[in-house]
């Protein structure tokens, strides 16, 4: 073992971590300040109002509950599309296929500018007015491709002659795709699911080019932000940083209990939340 | 089911989903190539004309912002290339029993949003702030020194935002590695520097060109940075900063649509130059 190894890369590591962390330890620390005015850039002291005002100012729960519709919704909607084009292309031969699997990689290739920005051209060329709708269906397309591909690698591994068990012991082809198939994919659906509703709930970009007057939480933050950070934006990214936390710890639980004994289980890698 | 209906089904699997992304995904990159080509305004309405003389104006208007944009770009895939391989391959080598939860911790941060991470980087970063404040009281930088709004800024927020996207297909590339490989390297009488550049790194060149394309592209697009941690100064201003002004601001529709439609068509060209000169089957294995 030479010092690289041993010392080095552990860490510099240990420093790309600390890196990644900085903004997210600096966000929960002010998440606690009492600022004088509306700047919030130095310490002024302990408070934990910040927590207990958000609830009150529908500046700013109207927003997380907007957010939290779309994302509710095209969640649902581009999980179950999604599904489904990911079941044809990898279970049946038919023309087209091998280009349609390229095609579908498409828009997660283009910047996020022209996505948001090509469905605006549509909706000015078309005359329909942009709210909460458009902001919609703008989530749905730029999700459906997350979940193919997510849903995808889930069905590639899959072992079909668990179906041709379940048919041979005469179960019907929906017996069999409930019973057998379902249950088996579902941890890639659920995986596809998670994936999608956090690129919606996150989403400014693509959003802003569709939301007309309507105001999303990453809209109304960034709009708040201005000048300085309100504290209500840091307790709020603290609860959802908190909220995620809890989430990983009981997936990785889960993961260690269902994978005893169980060499090689699948990476718990939960969505980045984030592009 | 008879035999005809079960010939349609994965067609009709296909049809909501592909449908979907076709109105909304290739419709409107159709209706921004012809907006691009109208003349008019948003009040009086717009008219096609055929005006590809677009094209040369934007070019010469905007051209330095899209060599900007994609020099930006460019530094911040490589930066997170160095910052991210040495991590990833560190995480995969030497995680032992770590190394799924270390791979969570990378991505932690990015479950807080982009827009709130941003915004915290703005302040800690800000003239009088946490890093720099403390510098200049404690006279090591000139009171008058600043850092946002420089490029070196916007390159450091899009290497923060981005550097996940590197490192996570890096680590899925190197942590498939077989070890026999590097052991019968050194077997072989290979230096370990030799072991790494002649067998680690190849075999990790599937997730250097993965990882790059998932950096590049959303990097030259974005505008986030530019104008949080670049504080919307002309001077760094990118591609997609002019793009939403346009659009959003200026309604100078035919003008922001030729520049969208450019930098698709130029990151398209880009990625397919790239992807060629390494090798496509690199992609998809």
């Amino acid at each position: 073992m030479s010092g690289i190894t041993r010392w080095l890369l552990p860490g510099f590591t240990g420093l790309v971590i600390a890196f990644l962390f900085a903004p997210i330890v600096v966000m929960i620390a002010f998440s606690f300040n009492d600022p004088a005015g509306h700047q919030n850039i130095t310490w002024q002291g302990f408070t934990l109002d910040n927590y207990l005002t958000i609830w009150n100012r529908s500046d700013i729960t109207d927003p997380m509950v907007t957010s939290l519709t779309i994302a509710v919704l095209s969640t649902v909607v581009a999980t179950a599309l999604g599904t489904m084009v990911a079941l044809s292309l990898t279970r049946y031969e038919f023309h087209g296929r091998g280009i349609l699997n390229l095609l579908i990689f498409i828009p997660m290739t283009a910047p996020e500018i022209i996505l948001g920005a090509s469905l605006l051209t549509l909706w000015v060329a078309m005359g329909f007015a942009r709210g909460l709708p458009t902001i919609l269906v703008a989530h749905i397309m730029f999700n459906i491709s997350y979940v193919v591909v997510t849903v995808r690698a889930r069905l590639i591994g899959f072992n079909r002659s668990l179906e041709e068990a379940g048919m041979d012991l005469y179960a019907t082809e929906s017996t069999t795709f409930w019973k057998v198939t379902f249950p088996l994919i579902f941890p890639g659906i659920l995986a596809a699911g998670l994936l999608a509703f956090a690129l919606s709930i996150d989403d400014y970009v693509i959003t802003l080019f569709s939301a007309g007057h309507t105001v999303t939480f990453p809209l109304w933050v960034y709009g708040a932000s201005r000048i300085g950070i309100p504290p209500e934006v840091n307790a709020l990214g603290t609860i959802f940083f908190g909220i995620a936390f809890v989430f990983i710890i009981v997936q990785v639980w889960a993961q260690r209990q269902a994978g005893r004994g169980q060499q090689g289980a699948e990476a718990p890698i939960a969505p980045v939340a984030s592009r | 089911m008879n035999r005809a209906g079960r010939r349609l089904v994965p067609y009709l699997l296909l049809l909501p989903g592909t449908a979907w992304l076709l109105l909304f995904f290739a419709v409107p990159m159709a209706f921004m190539l012809v907006m691009s080509l109208q003349e008019g305004s948003l009040s009086a309405g717009y008219h096609l004309t055929w005006n590809w003389g677009i094209y040369p104006e934007v070019a010469k208007e905007y051209g330095n912002l899209f060599v900007r944009s994609v020099g930006y770009a460019l530094a911040t895939t490589l930066l997170t290339i160095a910052i991210g391989f040495p991590m990833a391959y560190t995480i995969a080598f030497y995680g032992g029993r770590l190394k799924n939860a270390l791979v969570l911790v990378v991505i932690m941060p990015f479950f807080v949003s982009f827009v709130i991470r941003t915004l915290n980087w703005r302040m800690i970063l800000s003239d009088n702030g946490l890093v720099f404040g403390t510098l200049k009281d404690a006279g090591i930088l000139e009171q008058s020194f600043r850092f946002l709004a420089t490029p070196a800024s916007v390159i450091f927020g899009l290497t923060y935002n981005f550097l996940p996207f590197m490192v996570l297909p890096l680590y899925v590339a190197l942590e498939k590695i077989d070890r026999r490989l590097i052991e019968a390297g050194t077997d072989l009488y290979a230096s370990r520097a030799q072991a790494f550049w002649r067998i680690t790194f190849p075999l990790a060149l599937p997730g250097v060109v993965a990882g790059s394309l998932l950096t590049f592209i959303p990097a030259v697009g974005d505008f986030i940075n530019a104008d949080i941690i670049g504080a919307r100064s002309p001077e760094v201003a990118m591609v997609g900063n002019v793009i939403q002004r346009l659009f959003l601001s200026v309604n100078d529709f035919p003008a922001a649509a030729a520049l969208g439609f450019v930098l698709v068509a130029a990151t398209m060209l880009l990625v397919g130059v790239y992807t060629r000169l390494v090798g496509t089957d690199r992609l998809t294995s």
